[in-house]
């Protein structure tokens, strides 16, 4: 089966030099779920912004067959749904169902079809009683799913979320995680979340200063790099106190 | 500075509104040929920035405090033409969504801010942007606020509106405040910026600065002169809305039907001729020196 | 909240919500024009003018008496203007000033209130104002909330600096430095939407969504209001 994700040796620079991503080897297959791990800067976010052409580097990305170049950009942005972290640059129209409707209409439904498949993809979200709201007064969770739906409304194969869980409380935390196991298509979450990931995929990847250096199950990624809070004991809290004191 | 309704006569602000829609429509025209629709939420953000801004409050002196109107700092950051529709956007939602300024006032409000204001604030600086940056930037947020509460302040004046003379000169020198704080904001604001991220701050070219000098320097100097002379006898020019027709008669018991019924006399469109050919002037002058910048953008 | 409180008001289903916002400005529209040209002593016409607006205000199910103590921000400024007319002796002009422009505010809060600001902006661009000025608008009322907290937030940050100083003001080169900062923010919030939109295949061209239909009874609601205040101005 074809892969839904082919990366093969993915270099980019910044301008002024520093490598982002330097020879990063990737592959997802449909119904996988697979976590995003790495620290600050390692270069996460940089490496989902190639997977829908939004940054092009040197080497080859390939979705669903197709090369992501110039002429392959609209398609391929319908395959793959980026979620960012921040919702309120992502949610920009002046109302929920008007942000919902933004993809489809691109992808050039008719108003009224764009209209419908918005309100479908909001049901999917649990977001359809916000239609006529304003992106403003709902709170991060709602924003979340609002775009979340405004994703889902492209009917792309693969989901991809960039720190999902950024400013949601734990019921909220719950309600997305719930949505999203519910969905089925592939996904990539990038997380700090070690648990939160845990949850929904089995495979985990791991990135340092712009080099994919682990691929497997979760369990095993997050003890080999000790990606989880270590349990605090009485002499630990002894020795760090004098140490910041 | 934002002019409510009621407050300026009817062919005031019948003609400002007049001579807004071709101006703003001639700087959409132009700023849609330089920005995609890619860049509107740029534009939207920075207005929202300027509102925001507006909230921020700079002490100065004493007990004063003033605030950034910011159409200065649009035009050195975004351009002259993208500038004008973002102030323009900003005092439309002011009078809609704030009833801050009227609405039939809005050709008045957008005319002194968004127009003149934006265009009086970036003409120094891209006569000498390249050259004496700093002073450029200073000098045209100075203007920009300078010209558009001048404006705002004639324009009462000619509807007949009462304003005795210390008044008026206690109003022209809050207004040189205003632009004196607007100087001092707009030229650190710009620093700072351009020490976060120089690409943000727009590059005058070298223009033919010798030859704008001068011209600048004549007008500027015509400026002042005309400056002095109305400060010195304010009420000259509500005399000469009373006789233009243009001023509003409510005090005056006149042999004739109130105001509001010699608006369809002709010998009133007669007199306002005149109103709006002073108008028509300020207005020439802002759209040639916009297709200025236009030529000059594209060379 | 201001803005929540306008928000909520316009999201009803009044007669007047489901107005055609097209029909809603140019009856406005007729309204103030009428309002600006007539004479200050004309106290029956401002009269029935007001009555107007509050039948308006009661049909629309909107609060009378937030609303009308929402219209007094421009006293103010009219009653500053007005005293001084007032005592250069032009006694009427001090009277005109301050009646019509309470009843102009009151007007306009009540077509805003009854209309949600996108689709506000969607009549003024069906009515021919140029769809650059009215997405950039859409756009900057959809952030503006935004940032002003950011600013707020920036402003009570700073000033939680100053420490021991009694003032809450900030010094000018903070609060220079934070508009500097704000400013770089709303850019780079820009840079992300641009992100965002790109990430959802933007073909280059918004498309706007609002179908506006405007009906006979929009039509009749606007001709039915400029006559009538016609009428009343003439007589």
């Amino acid at each position: 089966m074809t892969p839904l994700i082919e990366i093969r040796d993915l270099c980019f620079q910044y301008e002024d030099g520093t490598k982002a991503l330097d020879g990063v080897n990737f592959t997802l297959h449909a119904g996988e779920t697979v976590a995003v791990f790495g620290a600050n800067g390692s270069g996460k976010t940089t490496f989902v912004l190639h997977l829908n052409g939004i940054l092009r580097g040197t080497g080859s990305v390939a979705v669903c067959g197709m090369e992501v170049n110039k002429d392959t950009l609209a398609r391929i942005r319908s395959k793959v749904g980026v979620v960012f972290q921040d919702s309120d640059e992502q949610l920009f129209m002046p109302t929920v169902l008007e942000d919902v409707a933004f993809g489809p209409l691109n992808q050039g439904l008719p108003p009224e079809r764009a209209i419908e498949t918005a309100k479908t993809a909001l049901e999917q979200a649990g977001m359809e009683h916000a239609l006529a709201k304003a992106p403003y007064h709902l709170s991060a969770g709602e924003k979340r799913r609002v775009a979340l739906a405004g994703v889902l409304a492209m009917q792309p194969e693969i989901l991809v979320l960039d720190e999902p869980t950024t400013f949601l409380d734990p019921p909220a935390q719950a309600n997305l995680l719930h949505l999203l196991a519910g969905l089925p298509q592939a996904k990539l979450i990038v997380t700090h979340h070690t648990r939160f990931a845990a949850e929904l995929s089995t495979r985990a990847v791991f990135f340092e200063k712009g080099k994919l250096v682990a691929d497997g199950p979760v369990q095993e990624i997050v003890q080999r790099f000790d990606w989880i809070y270590p349990a605090l004991d009485a002499a630990d809290l002894r020795y760090s106190a004098q140490r910041r004191f | 500075m934002h002019i409510p309704d009621n407050f300026l006569s009817t062919p005031v602000w019948a003609t400002l509104d007049a001579v807004s829609i071709p101006a703003v429509g001639l700087m959409v025209r132009r700023a849609g040929r330089e920005l995609e629709d890619t860049s509107i939420p740029l534009l939207g953000v920075m207005g929202a920035f300027v509102f925001a801004a507006q909230m921020i409050n700079f002490p100065v002196g004493i007990g004063t405090s003033g605030h950034l109107v910011g159409g200065a700092l649009l035009a050195f950051t975004l351009g002259a033409a993208p500038a004008t529709i973002v102030m323009t956007a900003i005092i439309a939602i002011q009078a809609f969504v704030f009833q801050d300024g009227g609405v039939l006032a809005l050709g008045a409000n957008v005319f002194n801010m968004a127009v003149a204001g934006v265009l009086a604030g970036y003409l120094p600086f891209w006569i000498w942007g390249a050259r004496r940056r700093r002073s450029a930037i200073f000098l045209g947020a100075f203007l920009s606020v300078m010209v558009s509460g001048s404006l705002a302040l004639g324009e009462l004046l000619i509807s007949g509106v009462a304003m005795p003379r210390p008044l008026i000169l206690l109003s022209m020198a809050l207004f040189s405040m205003s632009a004196l704080i607007e100087s001092a904001i707009t030229i650190s604001v710009v620093q700072a910026i351009e020490k976060l991220n120089p690409r943000l701050v727009q590059k005058p070219e070298a223009s033919n600065w010798r030859a704008l000098s001068v011209l600048s320097g004549v007008a500027l100097a015509l400026g002042l002169v005309g400056f002095v002379w109305a400060s010195s006898a304010p009420d000259g020019i509500q005399r000469l809305g009373i006789q233009l027709g243009l001023a509003a008669r409510t005090g005056f018991h006149a042999p004739f039907a109130d105001y509001t019924a010699g608006h369809f006399d002709s010998a009133w469109l007669r007199r306002a001729t005149a109103g709006l050919t002073g108008l028509l002037v300020v207005y020439a002058a802002c759209v040639t020196f916009a297709k200025m910048i236009g030529r000059r953008r594209s060379a | 909240m201001h803005h929540v409180l306008m928000d909520q008001w316009s999201q009803g289903s009044s007669p007047l919500h489901v107005r055609d916002p097209r029909s809603k400005i140019l009856a406005l529209l007729a309204f103030l024009i009428v309002l600006a040209t007539t004479a200050p002593d004309a106290f029956l016409t401002l009269a029935i003018d007001a009555a107007v607006l509050v039948a308006g205000i009661l049909i629309a199910g909107l609060p009378p008496g937030s609303l009308l103590l929402r219209a007094m921000t421009v006293l103010p400024f009219s009653l500053t203007f007005g005293l001084i007319s007032w005592l250069a002796g032009d006694r009427l002009r001090a009277v005109g000033l301050l009646e019509k422009s309470y009843v102009s505010t009151v007007a306009v809060l009540l077509v805003v209130g009854t209309t949600p600001l996108p689709l506000l902006l969607s009549g003024l661009e069906a009515l021919g104002v140029p769809r650059l000025l009215v997405l950039v608008a859409q756009f900057l009322y959809r952030y503006l909330f935004v940032v002003s907290e950011q600013a707020q937030h920036l402003r009570l940050a700073a000033a939680c600096r100053r420490g021991t100083e009694r003032r809450r003001r900030l010094g000018f080169r903070a609060a220079a430095g934070a508009l500097a900062v704000l400013f770089a923010r709303s850019y780079y919030r820009a840079e992300g939407i641009h992100r965002a939109m790109m990430a959802r295949a933007f073909s280059g061209k918004f498309v706007l969504l609002r179908r506006l239909q405007f009906g006979v009874a929009d039509g009749l609601f606007t001709l039915t209001i400029a006559a009538f205040l016609i009428l009343v101005r003439i007589q």
